[in-house]
């Protein structure tokens, strides 16, 4: 068992699990990969374990945060001592996740948040995803003291306390995002943003449809004046 | 401002201070939060606004702005309790769905407990 974990939670990506373990599996790093498979109805589980991945299959979909979340309790129990977070649906490149873990295996920072908007690879955004990205952004960056071009922190690398604060209670499991940044910040954890390339999305299915973003933008805004109320009780280095 | 406009403030600025509080606490989930936030703002509202009740009154028929402003927040309550009632059945189908895993669990448990031990 190695010291770094990967972990991927995919919903309904069938074939394309298996193929993005595939791709990790060939930069050859010294990680154990875990599929967190959220409630899937096609072959997702089957193909991921195929392809030589550690699979978690959830009796129903929990939603991204919830199966996410999964991983990182089992990350906790396991005792590994560091994770990556990252899509099953192709959007984030996997050769960063080197990247990634090079400044949390270093020590210079607890978290380090992908960001596909400080000069790598060609990401553009609808012009409502935009606008809230650097609307949130723009938030976080104050209460956090330091630039954040990229909220989204889907694509990032942990260190064992973050995995620990994650897979505690306070976790927000509906959508993940730039409160995760402020609650980091106040539990005394230390981000950074590392440059990496993300593609496209490729087709139609978006956790961003219909009401949804409309709701997005209630929850992240009541999500981050009820962290900076909250009283922080998190403490390095616990069990 | 008459009496009722006042208390009804009071009343509303409670109950959204103490969902905002017990959404602090992590005692009330954020998605089960916006149904009462918006209870307590559009109460606010026509707490302030009084002649606004009658207004939306002229639309359903009735003229007596007490009761339109009770079946407004009346309104309000049954949206809240349907979602409710919405909820508790996903809870349901869900703790089915668990328990019936935690059996099908426990059994596999046995079958390999037993044949280790042979």
């Amino acid at each position: 068992m190695s010291d770094t974990i990967i972990i991927m939670p995919a919903y309904n990506e069938g074939g394309k699990a298996g193929q993005m373990v595939g791709l990790i599996k060939a930069l050859g790093l010294d990680a154990d990969i875990l599929v967190v498979d959220d409630g899937s109805v096609d072959d997702t589980a089957e193909s991921a374990r195929a392809a030589g991945a550690r699979v978690l299959r959830l009796p129903f979909n929990l939603g991204y945060g919830g199966a996410l979340q999964t991983g990182f309790r089992y990350a906790l129990r396991q005792g590994y001592s560091y994770a990556v977070q990252i899509d099953a649906d192709g959007q984030h490149e996997p050769e960063y996740i080197s990247h990634l873990l090079g400044p949390v295996k270093a020590g210079l920072a607890d978290a380090a948040m992908g960001s596909r908007f400080i000069g790598l690879g060609e990401y553009r955004a609808t012009f409502a995803r935009t606008l809230g990205m650097r609307l949130f952004g723009g938030i976080a960056s104050a209460f956090i003291g330091r630039r954040v071009t990229d909220p989204t922190t889907g694509f990032q690398a942990i260190n064992r306390d973050v995995i620990r604060f994650y897979a505690s209670d306070g976790y927000p499991v509906d959508f993940p995002d730039a409160d995760v940044l402020i609650m980091l910040h106040r539990a005394g954890l230390k981000t950074v943003e590392v440059p990496v390339v993300m593609h496209q999305r490729a087709e139609g299915k978006s956790m961003h449809s219909g009401l949804k973003p409309l709701y997005y933008v209630f929850k992240m805004f009541l999500s981050i004046m009820v962290t900076l109320l909250r009283k922080n009780t998190f403490r390095r280095g616990g069990r | 401002m008459d009496k009722v406009q006042v208390f009804a403030l009071i009343v509303s600025t409670g109950l959204l201070l103490g969902v905002l509080e017990l959404v602090r606490r992590g005692r009330l989930k954020e998605s089960y939060s916006v149904l009462w936030i918006c209870t307590a703002l559009v109460v606010m509202f026509f707490a302030v606004f009084r002649h606004m009740i009658d207004w939306l009154g002229q639309f359903v028929g009735i003229y007596y702005t007490p009761s339109a402003f009770f079946l407004m927040a009346f309104m309000f309550l049954t949206l809240i309790t349907v979602q409710f009632s919405v909820v508790i059945s996903k809870l349901s189908q869900r703790n089915k769905a668990l328990t019936q895993e935690v059996a099908l669990i426990k059994l596999r448990l046995e079958e390999v407990e037993s044949k280790l031990a042979k």
